[in-house]
């Protein structure tokens, strides 16, 4: 058969691709060796679930951390000075020179005195309209509404500054009763510090199950193999390449599951995120930062490695027992 | 006419020594754990490029024997020398350098479940490393041979047990081993087929492969006249000339 030029410069071309081709992307010999099903058994599903388990838990952790740092950021610093016990007009007078001393306290940063309806509104859940709607906001009623002053202190006087605070209003302000916003956040913190534990607690559980659930299913998967591990050992396959070959499949199918089990948990936080994000303003997902994410994918990555080391070590020591 | 060798007639032709042996067993005996040797006193030398046959009843140690042949088994005493190194002292990578020089034919087959015939057949190529591209002409020509490339995509599990023992011979000798061990290769295929296959071992024989064949068929002995026969009884090696311990040069046999 005699070809034209032009057919014979798509032969070249052709060729050449192929040959660029086999060049780039060679294929790997020792991918048709191994079928993922038959080497992973069922630790792509053992590390998908335990994946997810372990990523909300350690979600919910990272997340209670998260809310405990931005309440103690919000609540560094603030003081409340109320000041309750005598008349109206006593507790105003009381209030005015207390404001007046606060702002030339060294430390304070800022002072500021509660209007009548931001009292009122305050106590409205409580008492209700009809024991506060007698009057005007501000008039004298039945009852006699504390006053109330935010301050924020700066950080340098945030340590012993009630007790400066206390001293300075001794005398302009004796029914004065000063209290630090982080001693509310006390107890809270202390619960909050308690479900911390208890997720890193329910972590460590979580990951020592996953680690023993894919050793099991990974050492099951391979003494389902044995033949097929003789086999390769007596045509003379080198320890470190059956060793390579299933550590490589048994990784990958892991990658799988990893990756299955992790946005299943992503879902399952993010639709958790949503609906503490209803409960106020300032919520982001979960109370999530970017680095609390790193810090989740790389628990899949963790499966991963596991069982590809796990797959290593259990196809060595099998193929060490073979003379 | 060629002789009509017996499974004892050791004095067949065909047992020149132009080279040194490449197996060598001395005294060599195995028992598995407290139990009695299942193989006593065997002591024998295969020379290069030579045909042997390996018979005897069932049960008499044949399996056994071949496994101390293709390094699957190591030795309760005795000592075996493979291609010049000494058996009971190979480093596991010498180990695996010599396993590569020696194909197998085991009698149950071993093929791979889950990879097609030809995936089966290529796989002591893709382990020894050769390409892709150069590894398909080779494997698909071996497995037109023994005549199963309508069954090339097909996995063990859909083929007779004939066709499977085909799929084994073909992975077998596809490396063209300098070493070819066989257990019973034509047990289950039909006579014509284990013609075929003979001449097929008798190739590589000729290109000058070492071939041990175990089997119960005497009319392949008949056929392959100027093989050395190793009768094997109860564990001991029956070789009453000496013949196969001190093969006679193949001009002087005849």
């Amino acid at each position: 058969m005699i070809l034209t030029g032009r057919e014979r410069a798509w032969i070249a071309v052709k060729r050449g691709a192929s040959a660029l081709r086999n060049r780039w992307f060679p294929k790997p010999a020792s991918a048709p060796l191994l079928s993922q099903k038959a080497v992973a058994g069922p630790v792509p599903w053992v590390i998908a679930i335990m994946t997810a388990l372990t990523v909300v838990a350690a979600a919910g952790g990272l997340a209670l951390g998260s809310i405990a740092r931005t309440a103690e950021a919000d609540l560094a610093g603030g003081v409340t000075v109320q000041i309750a016990g005598p008349a109206q007009d006593e507790a105003r007078k009381q209030a005015s020179a207390a404001v007046d001393a606060l702002r030339q306290m060294p430390g304070v940063r800022d002072v500021r005195r509660l209007t009548d309806a931001e009292r009122e509104a305050l106590l409205r859940p409580w008492l209700g309209d009809a024991a506060l709607d007698d009057g005007e906001p501000g008039d004298d009623s039945l009852l006699v509404l504390p006053e109330l002053i935010e301050l924020r202190l700066t950080a340098e006087t945030q340590d012993g500054g009630i007790d400066a605070i206390r001293k300075a209003l001794a005398e302009p302000a004796p029914d004065a009763t000063v209290s630090a916003d982080m001693d509310w956040l006390a107890p809270l913190e202390g619960a909050i510090s308690a479900l911390q534990w208890l997720a890193v607690a329910l972590v460590g559980l979580l990951v020592t199950a996953t680690a023993a659930s894919v050793l099991l299913a990974s050492r099951s998967a391979l003494a389902a193999n044995h033949d097929t591990i003789e086999i390769m050992h007596l045509l003379g396959a080198h320890d470190s390449q059956v060793a390579q070959m299933f550590q490589k499949t048994a990784g990958m199918s892991a990658a799988a599951g990893g990756a299955a089990g992790f946005a299943v948990a992503q879902a399952t936080i993010i639709a958790l995120g949503r609906r503490f994000a209803d409960l106020g303003p300032g919520n982001t997902a979960a109370g999530l930062h970017w680095y609390d994410w790193i810090a989740l994918v790389l628990i899949p990555v963790a499966g991963v490695a596991l069982a590809a080391f796990t797959a290593r070590v259990t196809v060595l020591a099998t193929l060490r027992r073979m003379p | 006419m060629s002789p009509d060798p017996s499974p004892l007639d050791l004095a067949a032709p065909g047992f020149g020594n132009p080279t040194g042996p490449i197996v060598r067993f001395e005294n060599v005996g195995l028992r598995y754990g407290a139990g009695r040797e299942v193989l006593s006193d065997i002591t024998f030398k295969l020379h290069p490029g030579r045909f042997y046959f390996l018979t005897g009843p069932s049960g008499a140690g044949k399996t056994t024997l071949l496994k101390l042949l293709y390094l699957a088994q190591s030795p309760s005493r005795g000592a075996i020398s493979m291609f010049g190194d000494d058996a009971s002292v190979l480093s596991r990578e010498r180990r695996t350098q010599l396993r590569r020089r020696i194909g197998v034919v085991f009698q149950d087959f071993r093929l791979v479940p889950h990879l097609t015939v030809f995936d089966n057949v290529a796989l002591p190529l893709r382990l020894a490393g050769v390409a892709e591209e150069e590894l398909v002409d080779p494997v698909t020509d071996m497995i037109e041979w023994v005549g199963l490339s309508r069954a090339t995509n097909q996995r063990p599990s859909t083929l007779s047990g004939g066709e499977q023992q085909r799929v084994a011979i073909a992975r077998a000798v596809i490396t063209r081993p300098e070493l070819l061990v066989a257990d019973e290769p034509t047990g289950n295929v039909d006579p014509q087929m284990a013609v075929r296959l003979l001449h097929l071992f008798t190739a590589m024989n000729k290109m000058g492969t070492t071939v041990v064949l175990a089997t119960h068929d005497t009319s392949l002995m008949h056929r392959q006249g100027d093989a050395a026969v190793m009768r094997l009884e109860k564990g001991r090696l029956d070789d009453p000339t000496g013949v196969l311990r001190n093969p006679p040069d193949r001009k002087s046999a005849r």
